[in-house]
């Protein structure tokens, strides 16, 4: 990075960190950083119409409807989060190749599963064997969205089936009433309520799903946490022009504030929400807001 | 006559593949000597050069993958990489599993480092998760830990959880002459495991055929064993150019 970095073992302190800090490794380090917050910022609003398709699905008068939806819940918070991760994206991956084995090579003869190994013909391998790194690790990314989207937006679908069932049901008759049908009851007068009774629940997950984000690594995605315990680690001169002992402890601490940090500004922009929401709400939140406004 | 069989069959199913030149290299990238990231963030060390030259005496594009060492095996098998080369020692249960090909790392020698000369090898030691060592000391008797990473190995007899490591020479060696003194080898080296083999699916007869044949051109012309010095110091085994191990 900077001319002087040539030969790390003459320099000082300052000078020697920042030639340190700034290396192709930490590049990655805080490239990581990136690739976290992106994930985080496409799987929240995906997740969540998930969950929100799913709530739907669970409340449906028709029967197989509600099953589905009651049994994407129940079987997803069924099943540990490790597992979905380890299993769960390798047969996903498999899947998508199997159905594209068998669109794209119809006349092979081969059999799929032979012992151990999972074999689909070149052209449905996904992505392909010639792509180059990048399609790969996004693909990988791809496969990290989806699988955090599922998981995530089984609880979101709980919470938010929670919140649908607390808005008053007086509400829902009066719609009724007035001679509005099922839908327009269920998008003008149930959905603008229940988000003030889903917020604290969906709140929650999100400061779950900041938090979960290490178990990409299974997913061959390197997130902060891989980077911090390969950077932090012992390094030998042998191998690098930094050598330095045992770091993670460092690493590790500067993690730890990201996540407060994190966590801090995610809570009071929440908080923020919530207020939002509870305007002319007939909640005691909304109540508080409007006895301020006459005071 | 098998093995003509065998060559029509690869030859058939080569004929269908003609984007199949590029092969992906899979490596953990935490095990120097053997792998780890260097300054720039790339995959470097031992296997790095040899897995480079292997490919192009094969007459192969090679990308390399880093992947947890955990889920190495599965992720192979499930085809998100052909080839793994990660100082896996050959052992009959990965066997089962997957293919090796010959060794291009002549047999190891594990040895048990500790922060003390008096360590008892028999109480607590350390060794990485799902590997020959951690098969190996829960055989001698010795409670085991077993973690994910070889670092946290190390970290472990360094703040007294484990009485002493238990991992592959070669790994320990670098790390020990720069303890200033805090960590030792102690007990005796155990030859360990048959050599480290490139895995590969048990299925991918062709492409295990030509590193296979890659792997003896290196053995027999010497470059291997250049690279052995290089990376491991001269008292490390070689080959001599029939494929047999020399021992220094």
């Amino acid at each position: 990075m900077f001319s002087f970095c040539a030969d790390p073992d003459a320099l000082g302190t300052f000078r020697w960190f920042s030639c340190y800090l700034t290396n192709g490794v930490h590049m990655s380090f805080y490239l990581s950083f990136v690739k976290v917050l992106v994930l985080l910022a496409i799987t929240a609003p995906v997740a969540l119409s998930f969950g929100f398709v799913g709530a739907m699905a669970a409340r449906s008068h028709v029967l197989p409807v509600s099953w589905l939806g009651k049994g994407y819940i129940a079987i997803v918070r069924g099943v540990p989060d490790i597992a979905f991760f380890m299993f769960f994206v390798i047969a996903l991956d498999q899947g998508f190749e199997w159905v594209r084995h068998q669109i794209l090579c119809p006349d092979w003869t081969d059999p799929i599963r032979q012992g151990n190994d999972f074999l689909v013909c070149t052209s449905a391998k996904l992505p392909l064997g010639t792509s180059p790194e990048w399609v790969h690790e996004t693909y990988g990314f791809f496969l990290a969205v989806i699988t955090f989207s599922i998981v995530f937006g089984a609880f979101a679908a709980n919470v938010l089936f929670g919140g649908m069932n607390a808005v008053p049901h007086a509400q829902l008759e009066t719609a009724e009433a007035y001679g509005m049908t099922r839908r327009q009851t269920f998008w003008r007068v149930l959905v603008p309520q229940m988000w003030v009774y889903a917020l604290p629940g969906l709140s929650n997950l999100w400061l779950v799903l900041i938090k979960a984000t290490p178990l990409l690594f299974l997913l061959g995605v390197e997130d902060i946490v891989y980077w911090a315990r390969e950077l932090g680690g012992t390094k030998t001169s042998q191998f690098t022009a930094y050598p330095h002992p045992d770091w993670r402890m460092w690493y590790f601490l500067f993690l730890l504030f990201f996540y407060l940090g994190f966590t801090r500004v995610s809570e009071i922009v929440l908080e923020r929400l919530m207020t939002r929401l509870s305007h002319g709400q007939a909640t005691t939140g909304g109540e508080a807001l409007r006895k301020q406004v006459t005071a | 006559m098998k093995k003509l069989i065998l060559t029509t069959a690869a030859l058939a199913l080569s004929a269908g593949m003609a984007m199949a030149d590029t092969v992906r290299l899979g490596t953990e990238g935490a095990y120097p000597p053997y792998n780890f990231i260097n300054d720039a963030g790339e995959i470097d060390g031992f296997e790095r050069e040899v897995g480079d030259e292997l490919c192009k005496r094969a007459g192969l594009t090679c990308e390399w993958v880093k992947n947890d060492w955990d889920s190495i095996i599965p992720n192979l098998v499930s085809g998100n990489y052909d080839v793994i080369i990660a100082g896996m020692s050959i052992t009959d249960e990965r066997d089962e599993v997957i293919d090796f090909t010959q060794n291009y790392y002549p047999p190891t020698a594990s040895a048990y480092v500790a922060a003390s000369e008096s360590a008892d090898i028999e109480d607590v030691v350390a060794a990485q998760t799902a590997t020959i060592q951690a098969a190996f000391v829960a055989d001698s008797g010795a409670t085991l830990v077993e973690f994910a990473t070889p670092e946290e190995t190390i970290a472990a007899v360094r703040n007294g959880e484990a009485e002493a490591v238990f991992a592959d020479k070669d790994f320990l060696v670098p790390i020990v002459a720069e303890s200033s003194g805090e960590l030792m080898f102690v007990g005796e080296d155990v030859p360990l495991g048959g050599g480290i083999g490139l895995g590969i699916r048990e299925s991918d007869a062709e492409l295990k055929g030509k590193l296979d044949t890659a792997i003896a051109s290196m053995k027999a012309d010497g470059s291997l064993n250049a690279l052995l010095k290089k990376w491991f110091g001269d008292d490390i085994a070689t080959y001599g150019s029939d494929g047999s191990v020399v021992t220094n």
